[in-house]
Parts: C-alpha cells; sequence; structure tokens
C-alpha cells in the first residue's frame, strides 16, 4: 500500500477499514542468504539497503523483542553533519544526504526536519575548536556558519546573556542539522525491507553463533536454527554479549544515557541548541515537549534506567543556560545502553570468521548514522568490500594506532567520549 | 547511587569517579606483546551481570577502590581497597 | 453546588480566584477544581489533538484534562493541574489549548475532521512536496500542538534541594501509610512519612469510613498527631516522591510556598529532596479507571471516586442530577454519598447481572451499561442499554468506574514489571522491584480500608525486624470496614462511536484496534503508534484498559500482552525544581585566586578558566581595543617586566622515598637524577600512548617535589597519580597532596625582573645561584616562600610562590614595583602572545589526539625505563611520519592575519576533506614580531619547513598563504631565558 494525503482521504472516508498492516510477521525459514541480528534502526537499514541496493531480499531480521525496541526508540532524535575529523566526516554527510530524501525513499514521514543545530561555545578556545569543526564541514561540502554572541542571541533570544555561570561567545549554526521521529525511522525502514521481501522475526533472540572452521553457519534461536551464509551482529547495547557467542571480545563497554521530555508546551525552541560547558542539549518535539539530555551515567550499566545525579546535573545545565524553561514540567526520563568505543567512534567491519560481520560502537550517536549504517553496512555484507563512506570504521584501529577516530580527546577510557 | 568507602563509610554516587574495569590493575609488562596491551587498554568482557571495576573516592579520602558490582541491577557486592588487591599480588 | 455542613474547607476563610476572566470565591481548602466545580463550572479544558470540551475527571494529580495555566507574565505556569492547585486570594487561572476561548475553539474543527486523523495518520501523508515538512506541514503541527505556553521570561521563582536520611520512608498517608507509620514510630525507628496531597488520610478524607468508631479523617488527624508527638517521626505533606533510584534512595518534590500573593518575597516555591532511606513502605493507593464507551468525555463525566472525593472532602455535589455507572461494588458507595448528601442520584447502571445494591431511592439497572452521552459542553444526557431496552436519561454529571488500579508506578522505576491478578483485574506490585521497599495497602491491591490498615502495620514489623528494631508490644489494630471488592472486568462498551481511553491525547478504542490491524500489536508499538499513555497524566487514567483492548485485538490474554514501563517521575516536575540552584552562576562552583579583587579593581574583564577566573588584560585609559592592552602587556615582559597570577595551575606535592620513582613512571623523563634544588619539564601521557598533560617538577629535596600540571588538568591528573600509585605501585613509599590553592604562586618575567625581586627578597638572588631552572626557599619580608627560575614567555623570569593568605599582599607589591620599572601586570592575552611567540603548547595543541612525537618530543620518551603510555606511544600509527606534527606558521609577506581552527592546504588545490594538511591549533598578533603567527599541525610538518602552503578559514572568512617554519618564533636558542 503506498501512503499518501489522498489515501489518508479514502480511508477517512469509507470508514478507514482499508489499512494493512505495515509489516508482517512471517515464520522463521530454516536457511536465509543473510541474518542481520538486531531489529533496531541499524539493523532494518542494512535490511532495507541489502534489498534495495543490492537485490538480496532472503534476508531475515532477527529481533529479540519487538522492533525498534532499543536506542532506535529511545534518543532524543538528533540528525547532524558535523564531525570533523576525516573518517567521520565523510560517514556523517553522506547520512545526511539519505536523511534529506528518506521519507520519498520509504514512502514513510519520519518527520526529518531540518531545523538547525546552535552549538553553543563558552571561550576562545573552545570557538577556535569550533572553527576547526566548521572549517571541516564546510571542506567536506557540508554547512556550518559561525556566529558571534548577537547573532546567536538573534537566534535564541531565551537564553540568559547576562547572568550565567559559563557566558556563551557565539555559537556553531549548522542549518541542514535537526530532527526526526525516532520510532517512524525504524517503523519506515521496517516497512521498507518487509514489502521487498525481507523476514522481520519477532520474539527472537538469538542464543547462539554456529561456526564450522573459521565459518559462520548460522545461528540458534528461541523460534530454532536457522542456517544463512551470512550474519551481521547489529545490536547496540548487546553488542559485547552477541559477539561474545562468536568468542569475540570487543572494545566495548555499555554506559547508560539519560534522555528527559518535558509535558507538552507551544512552541519555544525552533532549533537543536547544546551547552558545550553543561553537557546538555535540547530541541522542542512537534508534539510540544522539550526532549534533553546530557552526559552519560558514567558507569557500566546494562539496566537501561538513569540515576539521580546525572538527571539533576542536566537540569541544573539547563536551567542555568535557559532559566525561560524553568516551569515546564519533566514528564517522563529513561535510559539507552550505549557501546562506548575507546575513542567514540563506531565499527562497521568483517571479523576474524568468514562471513560473519559487525555494527556496533555507536557510542550515544547512533540515529542520526541510522541511514548511512545500514547503507555501508549492506554494501560490506553484499559486497565484502568496506564502503568508501565507512572505510574508518575498522575494528583493529585501537590495536594499530591507525586511524583513532577520538573526536574529542578524551583517549581510551570508554566513557569519557 | 551509594558505595560503601572502607575508609568513609556509605557514601553518594557524587562523590565518586568511575573509571572502568578492574582488569586496569593488571598492567602488562612493557613487552607483553600487542594482543596484550590491546586487551588491557581497549577489550572489555563488558559482562551484563557481576564484574569488578575500579571507583575513585574523588571527593573523599582518594581511594581507589575494587566495587563489584552488577551492571544489570546495579547491586553492589563489595567494596575493597584498590592498593591492598595490587598489594595482594606483588 | 455546595453542600451545607459537608466537607474539610474551612467556610470562615473565602478567597477570591479567577478562572477564564471571570471572578469566584471558594474557600480555604479547596482546589481550583472543587471550587470550581461548587461553581457549577464543568467545562475546564480542551483535548490535545481534537480539542474536545472537557471537565475535570479525576480530583488527584492523575488528571488528564482540567490543566490550566496561572500567574501572568515570567510566573506563568502552564498545565497546572486545577486538582492539585490549592486556591489563593487573587489566583488568575486560564484555560489553554482553545482560541479564540475555552467555550468557541477554533481548532474544535478537528474534532469533525478525526476521520482523517486517526492513530499515526501523519506517517502516511505530509510528504510531499519535497522541502514542505520544515515551510509549511512542521509548523502548522507545531502551532496546533503543545498545551499551555511558556512565558518565554527568565524563570523568576527560587526552589532549592536538599537530602533527608531516614529508617524508614512511608510514602502516602492512607490508612495502610498511617498504619504502617505509626507502628514503626511507636517501636523508635527514624520515619519520614510524605504525603503528596495537603491533608494526610488519603481516602479517608474522601470517603464516609469510620475507623475505630471514628469519622475516617478525624482518626487520620489523631493518628498524625500522634505522630507528630514522636521525636523519631517527620511528617511531610504537599510532598510527592517522584522516583525511585538506587540502593534505597528516593526523589521527592516538596510544594514549600503557597503559589501566587501568599507566597513571601522571594520564598521557596519548592524543595527538591533526595531522600536515603534505609527501607521504604509504599502505601501510594489506587487510582479509579474510567469506562470506555461512546462520547465518554464530556465535561461532567468524571470517576466515581472523583465524585466521592468532591461531595465528602470538599462539600460538592459534582451535579444536580447525578448517574452512577460501574462494574465493581466500590462504585455503588457513590450512590449511596449522594443520596445521603441529597442530590438527587438518576440511576445506579451497573455492567454485572448479579449485584447486591445497597438500599437507594434510586433505579437501579443491572446487567446495563451506557453506551452514549449527549450535551456539548457539558453533560445532558446519558444512553443506557439495558436488559429491557434502551433508555435516554437526563443528568448533569456521570460517575463512572471500571475499578480501581493500584498505584504501582514507583515500582516501575527499576525495570520491573507488575504482575497481573486477575481476582481484582488490575496490576498489582512485583515483590523485590525495588530492593529494600515492600508494598501496602491498596497500591498492593488490598482494597477495604481494614485490609490496608492491616497491611500497613505488618510491613512495618517487617521493616522493624529488618532494622533490628522490636515493634511494640500490645498495639491493637484499629478496626473498619473490611468489604470485599468485587468487580467484573469492564474495559469498553460495545459500540461504533469514538469511546475515548487516553482522554487528553484523544486515544480511542478505535485507534488501539486500528494499531492492532496494522501489526503495531506489541504494547510498546501501540503505544508508540497511538500515543496511548503518552499524555500529561502517562497513561495513569488509560493505559490498563488500553493493553487490555489490544489484548483483545489481538486475540491474547493481558499477562502475555505485557505493559509499557512507568519511568520517573510518578508525577511531573517543574525543571526549575529539579535544577535548583543553578539559574545564574550557582550552576558550578566559582573558584577564584588571590589576585581577584585587585584584578577587577584595575579594570580587568575576568575569563573563565574551568572553575577559575583570570584576568583578560588590563586596561588602561586611552585604550579602546583589547590589542592595545595586550600588545602593551607583552611588551612589560618582552622589554621591561612582568607580573601575572600563575595560582591556578595545578600544584601537587610529592614527599616520601618514593616519590622520585613514581615520578619516573608517570613523566616520559626522569625525575630521579635531577638535582635537589632544580626543576624540570615533564611530559605525561596517557596509558594509551596520547599526550596527558605537561608542566614543570621542582626537586625541593631528597625526598620532596613539588609537580605543577596546566590548570585544565589538574584534577585529572591527581587522580591519576592516586591511581598509579595505589593501583600499580602500591609498593612505592609515597604521599602526595594537591596545594593548588594553599600556595599563591605569580610569575615575574622579563628582563628587569631579578632587579624587581631582589628589592624584595630578603636575600637578592644572581644568576650564579639561581641559574634557569633552579628553585628553592626564598623569604618576603620573612615571609617564607619559594622561588622558581622558570619561563613560559620565553624570558628571564620568575616564579614566586607564598603561602595563599599573603597572595594579595604579594601581587599589589609585584605590580606596583613592576609599574615603576616601565612594566605591570599581564592578563592571559598577553600570556598566550607570550608563549606562541615562545612556541609554547598548552591543551589548544595536546588537545588529547597528539602524542609526543607530534609535538616533536619523541626524545623525551625515555629509552631506560618503562612509564606510563610508553608501550601504546610505539604503535605503528602513533609514529607514522605521515601524522600530523606541530609546526609554527608565519604570513607570506607579513600582513595576513592568522587565526586558529583554520585548516592548512597545498596551494592551488581546492579545499575539500582530501586535500585538507592540518589545521592551525594556535594564532595572534606578535607585538615583538609585528605580524601575525599561528601553531599548527601539519601533515609531515618538520619535513616541510620553508614551504609555502594556504591557511583557510571558512567561517572567518580569512585566507593567507604562510610559510612553515619552526615552532619557536623567538629567541630560538634560550639565550635571553638564560642571560
Amino acid at each position: 500500500m503506498k501512503f499518501s494525503g489522498l489515501r489518508v482521504l479514502k480511508e477517512g472516508l469509507t470508514g478507514n477499514v482499508g489499512w494493512t498492516p505495515h509489516w508482517r510477521d512471517p515464520e522463521p525459514k530454516p536457511e536465509y542468504d543473510v541474518l542481520i541480528i538486531g531489529g533496531g534502526g541499524h539493523g532494518l537499514s542494512t535490511a532495507y539497503y541489502l534489498a534495495k541496493n543490492h537485490g538480496m531480499t532472503n534476508v531475515a531480521v532477527l529481533e529479540k523483542g519487538y522492533i525498534g525496541g532499543g536506542n532506535i526508540g529511545r534518543n532524543t532524535t538528533i540528525v547532524r553533519a558535523n564531525y570533523f575529523l576525516p573518517g567521520n566526516s565523510e560517514f556523517y554527510s553522506h547520512s545526511l544526504k539519505l536523511w534529506e530524501g528518506l521519507e520519498e525513499d520509504l514512502n514513510y514521514n519520519v518527520m526529518h526536519s531540518q531545523r538547525g543545530i546552535i552549538n553553543l561555545f563558552h571561550s576562545d578556545g573552545q570557538r577556535d575548536a569550533f572553527v576547526r569543526r566548521g572549517n571541516a564541514m564546510v571542506n567536506q561540502g557540508d554547512d556550518a556558519i559561525l556566529l558571534d554572541r548577537e547573532g546567536v542571541r538573534a537566534h535564541l533570544p531565551y537564553l540568559d546573556f547576562e547572568n550565567t555561570r559559563f557566558p556563551i561567545y557565539g555559537g556553531l549554526y549548522h542549518p541542514r542539522g535537526g530532527t526526526a521521529r525516532h520510532d517512524a525511522v525504524a517503523w519506515g525502514y521496517a516497512r521498507g525491507a518487509d514489502m521487498r521481501g525481507v523476514d522481520l522475526l519477532q520474539n527472537c533472540e538469538v542464543t547462539g553463533i554456529d561456526i564450522e572452521n573459521g565459518t559462520v553457519r548460522g545461528v540458534q534461536t528461541t523460534r530454532g536454527a536457522i542456517r544463512a551464509k551470512k550474519v551481521g551482529i547489529v545490536v547496540a547495547g548487546r553488542s559485547s554479549q552477541v559477539a561474545a557467542m562468536a568468542g569475540m571480545r570487543l572494545p566495548i563497554e555499555s554506559h547508560v544515557l539519560q534522555a528527559f521530555v518535558t509535558e507538552g508546551l507551544k512552541p519555544c525552541i525552533d532549533h537543536v541548541v547544546t551547552f558545550g560547558m553543561g553537557h546538555f542539549y535540547i530541541s522542542q518535539s512537534d508534539k510540544g515537549g522539550l526532549v534533553f539530555g546530557g552526559d552519560l551515567d558514567f558507569y557500566a550499566s546494562y539496566a537501561s534506567r538513569g540515576n539521580l545525579p546525572t538527571a539533576e546535573h542536566v537540569m541544573e545545565a539547563g536551567m542555568t543556560l535557559m532559566p525561560m524553561i524553568g516551569k515546564a514540567k519533566l514528564l517522563r526520563s529513561w535510559g539507552g545502553i550505549m557501546d562506548m568505543t575507546p575513542d567514540g567512534s563506531p565499527i562497521i567491519d568483517k571479523t576474524d570468521t568468514e562471513g560473519l560481520f559487525i555494527d556496533c560502537g555507536w557510542c550515544y550517536g547512533g540515529f542520526k548514522a541510522v541511514p548511512a549504517s545500514g547503507y555501508a553496512f549492506a554494501h560490506l555484507m553484499a559486497t565484502g568490500q568496506l564502503h568508501e563512506t565507512a572505510a574508518a570504521f575498522r575494528l583493529d584501529r585501537f590495536r594499530t594506532g591507525r586511524g583513532i577516530l577520538d573526536e574529542e580527546g578524551t583517549g581510551s577510557q570508554h566513557n569519557l567520549h | 547511587m551509594r558505595l560503601t568507602c572502607p575508609i568513609c563509610g556509605a557514601r553518594d554516587r557524587r562523590e565518586f569517579y568511575y573509571q572502568g574495569d578492574a582488569v586496569a590493575l593488571d598492567r602488562p609488562a612493557p613487552g607483553a606483546g600487542v594482543q596484550a596491551w590491546d586487551d588491557y587498554v581497549h577489550l572489555r568482557d563488558n559482562p551484563a551481570g557481576p564484574r569488578r571495576e575500579l571507583w575513585h573516592h574523588e571527593a573523599g579520602c582518594g581511594a581507589w577502590l575494587v566495587v563489584e558490582r552488577n551492571t544489570t541491577t546495579h547491586e553492589v557486592h563489595g567494596v575493597t581497597l584498590a592498593m591492598a588487591v595490587a598489594e595482594a599480588r606483588r | 453546588m455546595r453542600i451545607d455542613g459537608k466537607g474539610l474547607i474551612d467556610r470562615a476563610q473565602p478567597l477570591r480566584f479567577q478562572f477564564e476572566g471571570i471572578g469566584h470565591t471558594g474557600f480555604e481548602g479547596d482546589t481550583l477544581a472543587s471550587a470550581l466545580l461548587a461553581k457549577g463550572v464543568r467545562l475546564m479544558g480542551r483535548s490535545f489533538k481534537y480539542h474536545r470540551p472537557r471537565g475535570v475527571l479525576t480530583a488527584g494529580s492523575e488528571e488528564p484534562n482540567a490543566l490550566v495555566t496561572i500567574g501572568r507574565g515570567a510566573a506563568q505556569e502552564p498545565n497546572v493541574r486545577a486538582t492539585m492547585l490549592e486556591i489563593y486570594d487573587g489566583l488568575d487561572a486560564r484555560a489553554q489549548n482553545a482560541w479564540p476561548s475555552l467555550r468557541a475553539d477554533a481548532m474544535a474543527i478537528n474534532d469533525v475532521a478525526w476521520p482523517f486523523l486517526g492513530a499515526g495518520f501523519y506517517y502516511k501523508t505530509f510528504m510531499w512536496p519535497r522541502g514542505f515538512w520544515e515551510r509549511l506541514y512542521e509548523p502548522l503541527i507545531r502551532r496546533a500542538a503543545g498545551l499551555g505556553a511558556l512565558s518565554g521570561a527568565h524563570h523568576p521563582d527560587r526552589s532549592e534541594k536538599a537530602y533527608a536520611f531516614c529508617d524508614l520512608l512511608v510514602i502516602g498517608s492512607g490508612p495502610a501509610g498511617l498504619a504502617a507509620a505509626l507502628t514503626a514510630g511507636r517501636a523508635g525507628a527514624d520515619v519520614l512519612l510524605v504525603e503528596e496531597d495537603s491533608l494526610f488520610g488519603g481516602r479517608l478524607n474522601a470517603e464516609t469510613f469510620e475507623v475505630d468508631g471514628l469519622a475516617g479523617p478525624d482518626w487520620a488527624a489523631q493518628t498524625v498527631a500522634e505522630l507528630r508527638d514522636m521525636e523519631n517521626v517527620r511528617l511531610m505533606t504537599r510532598t510527592c516522591v517522584v522516583g525511585a533510584y538506587d540502593h534505597g534512595t528516593y526523589a521527592a518534590v516538596e510544594r514549600v510556598g503557597p503559589h501566587g500573593a501568599r507566597r513571601p518575597e522571594g520564598g521557596v516555591a519548592e524543595t527538591f529532596w533526595r531522600i536515603v532511606a534505609k527501607r521504604a513502605i509504599l502505601a501510594a493507593g489506587a487510582i479509579e479507571r474510567p469506562v470506555a464507551f461512546e462520547n465518554n468525555d464530556r465535561p461532567g463525566i468524571m470517576t466515581a471516586s472523583a465524585v466521592r472525593a468532591y461531595l465528602n472532602r470538599w462539600g460538592v455535589a459534582s451535579g444536580q442530577r447525578v448517574a452512577v455507572f460501574g462494574n465493581n461494588d466500590d462504585a455503588h458507595r457513590t450512590a449511596v454519598d449522594l443520596e445521603a448528601a441529597g442530590v438527587e442520584v438518576a440511576a445506579l447502571i451497573d455492567s454485572r447481572a448479579e449485584i447486591a445494591p445497597p438500599d437507594l431511592n434510586c433505579p437501579v439497572y443491572a446487567g446495563a451499561m451506557v453506551t452514549g452521552s449527549a450535551g456539548r459542553l457539558g453533560l445532558k444526557r446519558i444512553s443506557v442499554k439495558t436488559g429491557r431496552g434502551n433508555k435516554d436519561i437526563e443528568v448533569d454529571c456521570l460517575a463512572m468506574s471500571g475499578g480501581w488500579n493500584p498505584t504501582v508506578h514507583l515500582t516501575c522505576h527499576m525495570n520491573g514489571r507488575p504482575t497481573w491478578r486477575a481476582d481484582i483485574a488490575s496490576f498489582v506490585p512485583t515483590p523485590g522491584s525495588i530492593p529494600g521497599l515492600v508494598t501496602a495497602g491498596a497500591c498492593n491491591g488490598d482494597f477495604s480500608t481494614q485490609a490496608c490498615l492491616k497491611a500497613g502495620a505488618e510491613a512495618a514489623a517487617a521493616v522493624l525486624k529488618d532494622l533490628g528494631l522490636k515493634a511494640s508490644g500490645g498495639a491493637r489494630l484499629a478496626e473498619a470496614e473490611d468489604s470485599p471488592y468485587r468487580i467484573a472486568p469492564l474495559w469498553a462498551v460495545p459500540g461504533t462511536g469514538r469511546a475515548w481511553l487516553d482522554f487528553q491525547n484523544d486515544v480511542t478504542v478505535k485507534d488501539v484496534k486500528q494499531a492492532a490491524v496494522e501489526n503495531f500489536r506489541s504494547v510498546e508499538h501501540m503505544k508508540r503508534y497511538t500515543t496511548q499513555g503518552m499524555a500529561t497524566d502517562q497513561g495513569k487514567n488509560s493505559n490498563v484498559a488500553a493493553l487490555a483492548l489490544l489484548a483483545d485485538a489481538t486475540g491474547r490474554g493481558i499477562p502475555e500482552t505485557g505493559t509499557t514501563t512507568f519511568r520517573p517521575p510518578f508525577s511531573p516536575v517543574s525543571l526549575a525544581t529539579f535544577g535548583a540552584g543553578a539559574q545564574g552562576i550557582g550552576f558550578a562552583p566559582q573558584r577564584l585566586t588571590t589576585s581577584h579583587g585587585e584584578s577587577i579593581a584595575r579594570g580587568a574583564p575576568m575569563i573563565e578558566a574551568g572553575l577559575w577566573y583570570r584576568p583578560s588584560y588590563f586596561p588602561q585609559k586611552g585604550e579602546t581595543h583589547w590589542r592595545q592592552s595586550c600588545d602593551r602587556e607583552v611588551g612589560y615582559v618582552r622589554k621591561a617586566v612582568g607580573v601575572c597570577d600563575v595560582s591556578t595551575l595545578g600544584k601537587i606535592d610529592l614527599q616520601g622515598p618514593g616519590a622520585a620513582e613514581l615520578l619516573d613512571f608517570v613523566y616520559t623523563n626522569t625525575f630521579s637524577t635531577l638535582k635537589v634544588g632544580r626543576v624540570r619539564y615533564g611530559l605525561m601521557l596517557r596509558e594509551d600512548g596520547f599526550v596527558m598533560d605537561d608542566g614543570t617538577t621542582a626537586r625541593l629535596g631528597d625526598q620532596h617535589y613539588v609537580m605543577t600540571t596546566t590548570t585544565a588538568a589538574a584534577g585529572a591528573v591527581m587522580r591519576h597519580l592516586y591511581f598509579v600509585h595505589q593501583a600499580l605501585c602500591p609498593h612505592l613509599d609515597v604521599r602526595f597532596t594537591s596545594v593548588t590553592e594553599q600556595w599563591a604562586q605569580f610569575a615575574v618575567a622579563g628582563p628587569k625582573s631579578r632587579e624587581l625581586l631582589n628589592g624584595l627578597l630578603d636575600q637578592p638572588v644572581d644568576n650564579e645561584t639561581w641559574p634557569f631552572m633552579a628553585c628553592g626557599d626564598m623569604a618576603i619580608g620573612g615571609i617564607p616562600g619559594r622561588l622558581f627560575r622558570i619561563s613560559f614567555s620565553g624570558e628571564h623570569a620568575y616564579e614566586v610562590a607564598v603561602p595563599a593568605r599573603y597572595g594579595e599582599s604579594l601581587f599589589k607589591r609585584l605590580v606596583a614595583r613592576a609599574e615603576a620599572m616601565g612594566g605591570g601586570a599581564y592578563g592571559m592575552e598577553a600570556l598566550n602572545v607570550l608563549r606562541i611567540e615562545k612556541g609554547h603548547i598548552t591543551h589548544a595543541e595536546i588537545h588529547g589526539r597528539t602524542t609526543a612525537f607530534d609535538i616533536g618530543f619523541a626524545r623525551m620518551l625515555s629509552a631506560k625505563k618503562d612509564c606510563i603510555g610508553k608501550t601504546m606511544a610505539a604503535r605503528e600509527g602513533l609514529v607514522d611520519p605521515g601524522r600530523e606534527r606541530l609546526v609554527g606558521l608565519k604570513p607570506v609577506g607579513g600582513d595576513s592575519v592568522l587565526s586558529a581552527g583554520a585548516h592548512l592546504f597545498d596551494t592551488g588545490v581546492a579545499m575539500t576533506r582530501e586535500t585538507s594538511l592540518g589545521y592551525t591549533t594556535s594564532a595572534v598578533f606578535s607585538p615583538t614580531l609585528g605580524h601575525h603567527i599561528a601553531l599548527g599541525f601539519l601533515q609531515r610538518g618538520p619535513e616541510r619547513m620553508g614551504e609555502v602552503i594556504r591557511c583557510f578559514d571558512h567561517m572567518r572568512g580569512l585566507e593567507a598563504e604562510v610559510e612553515v617554519c619552526p615552532p619557536v618564533f623567538v629567541d630560538p636558542d634560550g639565550g635571553r631565558t638564560r642571560g
């Protein structure tokens, strides 16, 4: 079924009885060409691009719970291409281009909203670092504009410019950055993959990976054994556990990142705003809730719930930066599990096991990467070659020291990125 | 979250700094080889369950602590001084 | 309509307030909802999507409909629940999400267009033409969405934060909570009893129950009086526990001051409590659920328990002619209470065929259901389907009850999932969901007053045992009604019209069914697709019914269908309260140097350096631009003498026989060979081989060193030293402590620096006894201090340190003397110029991605010993000559402006990611050289000395041809430093 305004009109006039499932719930087949472990954003987009770009449709996505139930459904929905290290720049640039055509491509309104992102800086040193970043973005062909204090005030008049602990010096404005409706991204890719013949197998937990003589043969699941020539692990938040099924130890430690939303409010924040000194970022959803977050909880955790000190710190940062939000009320807080790597950048690579691939380590930046990650991972799994936009995300870069992508410069301690 | 520092007693999480897996106590010899050092600095078991990790009572006595904690429930099973653990190894 | 003689309000204290511009009078003890109902006002709000007219549904914090905006100007507060807002004189409340007025809301057009606005319609449209989303559709949607509005002005009120500790936290003060507090209090436990409401007592205040022969509210008041007399019991009303966290930590919000005019000027509005409790008892009660039937959302249709609460607690009849509709015995009380109070009851309608109704004057319809309602702005009529046909009944209020949902929310905050109990058709908490917390009373599925009293007392007794306390003997359990809870599930009345589940978000039974048809069968999918449970009540009123209907639609049972997760906060918390104390400068501590006051007095703009404040420059008369001041101050140091406070640098005192060995292990170079009375520059790596920090370390004695760190890394280095010592080198006998704040330290730099110092020091110094990199004790006016012959500027220079209490005095004397010698104080701008001229690096260069190899310090990695980071620094990727490495850059021709953050390119190439060869890290105008200079990192930099490349800064619109040169621009041989 093709979605359109006309279809909504027609169904509305005929009692909305014509709607059909967005995807099927098929029974697992005994064998597929490709198995994708993980029905989150990255896994679903991988399946979609395998089908769309490479004609591979004998594919199944194995999801432990319900599709889109991981970090794709619990993030702060920010989409941007503002990285500065080569290796990251081209990848996120590619992703943003895919975002820009995603609704048409998927025939699903993911509400990609290019409302602009403003990263605030609070010292001369931070300004110089953002200038370097902005220049890298322009070199990459993306957009960045340096705002001085008055330039920021023109966009964000509600910030506290007079009496704040870390005064605002200016901001780096990324007009093409913005947000998207996170669940819709998962559902759009799921529907797109399903329409092309991919089997989405929910409530199908992988319990083992079958490997013979260094070659992957399939997986064991709670719905039975499934054979396959190629298997991709795309399970952010559980990467270490699934990789361990294949005898791998990853450069990952799992951490909780909290996110917060307020009650619905009339429009008051039109951009995505980030506060460098306070580890705080905020935007307003189309529904009216202020969606915001901050730093990690900082200790390893799989609990997907946050702690109080971090939550308080996030609200405190918000109150010093933009005290006009004081009477907004926090409605809900939640936590996602982040694959934190030693340089804060992801991994898309082959493994030592023939036919086994891995896409992980997205830290807290995986949402905006969903299109390009699936695109590149599908390319890798289909062709055996790294995609040019994701050629830097190698698994061995930590061992060799080549191509370490430490945007924050905080080093190999996993939680510091 | 609260941790019981063996020196200071039960204290709020705000007083502590978390570093990571207690593997950091097992520093390889300089010539131990690439794999040993990769294991030490980068690779992690990262279990969903009980594990040993290093915390620092930064806003307290300054002691580094080996905390046995469950990463799924956050239950703390034990806290010992890292120095005592390190000394016992020698 | 107010009923004489009923309610816990103070009729002697009338209060004037406004709603929608119309003045009303209520009484002390009223909420806005009760006061409005007393005046016959039923229409209080509009729903989110369809802008349906809405009245109050509940009498508690779970209220989804009656949300109002109060206050004006900066004090404007949206989304205030009328059910929780205690009225006060001058209260000015307005409805939300309605234009031009609450009665005539233009957006109610959406209610006509509902067939096109069903679940998830927006995912299927607004996609064409491309680019119209941001320009047309999204702005329209945003404007229509949201409830109330923020004022846009800075928050004007004050909130604060506090900690509390107790043996036992009792959450809720209904019969279970009071019994628990009483039992624990009598046994001597340190008890904290918190109640969300303004009154203790819970449902006892809303029902006509008796306890021990006393009216419910009287028994509650008597019990509270006994608790108040106990020194070991603290009681808090208006305090809502909003979150349960690890290890017995709870977050709570206390409404401290009354709203508006009654709060004293500057008074605290709310307090955010962090409560640490050894044990907790959750006695949070239960929330009654509505029944879904066609048009069940009209103003005047309320939960039965709310109708009883308004009647018994506030003396208000919610209507003049009321019908009661339920599926359980509890609903029958409503008819009994109303008739007893003289309110006309039109009918009692029970969906169950077999019931034993109480004695009532009104008709009773068993096995009957309400199938619809009429009345656009307020209920006028209900349609009832009975076994004997359909019937319309004229009423202005319908009290409905679909049964009770235990308030399990807090038990889900640590990922606990509640357990389905078919006998009460509800979820109850799963024991152990929150370690240290037990549940008692209605929140645990015990619905009679007697059962609640018993459960509360027993829970407390168990806790006492855990705490090692003994319950005081002989305490008798109070006696109260113990009627059984009989219910037959009724989630939705069959029908074809729209029947509401989530009132605020306008989610209907149709939406849930459509979600199931479209294969959003997981409860999480259904929630996200329909927005069921995502409104301000977070599904407290509707989630259970919605998932029961989803279970039906998908042919599964309720337990298999599962639940969504309740997460903190239990009740919404204003950001000003959750983030109390941070507004303005309170966000982070301020660290001030001893020269701070003098710097301010001299007009220096102060800039943040981490938590510290440092002077940017010291302007003089006639100077209109910071560059003028900076250039002058650089001149002081290059030509005469300058004085700068460098106390913010980290200072760590290390002592003991193991100090030298520890330093050898944390620094790449060797300190055990450093002579006493000498200083050495040291480079520190992280274990991953990248540069962590640098600084000078002085050897003051055989076993005594003082390490200097950068300002930014002082804390991290201290932590690192503790780690290396305790975790890796426990055998070393060494102690260290941060003395950053104990010593005030000033750089005295320039050709006349020695002359200046010798005018102050008790013992003058000369080049023989104090050569470059010497250090030792000194005294000024008998005050002992330390002197270091070190230089960050490249000039002949010293740093002089005195105990911090003498810092201000010394700074003033140093500056006065410098000024007398043609110099003066210099700030951070000049300091930066001086260090760049000399090629000294800061964290602009050692930004966490650079190695010793990159900055040209590879030789500082001693081959003779191991050190932190040495092995990993030798990784192939970290010593690749192709890496970006430190160089100096100067403009060809001399007059171009250089800037930090610019990228470097070969001349004549297009500027792309691929062609970028590096970037600048620091750039300044050098008054000494008369042109700009820069430090930067360039691929194969050291191999490219003398070559001309391009420097391009898109952000600032700057471009220059630059010559690659060594990073030391001034006095590369160091003659001036040593001279």
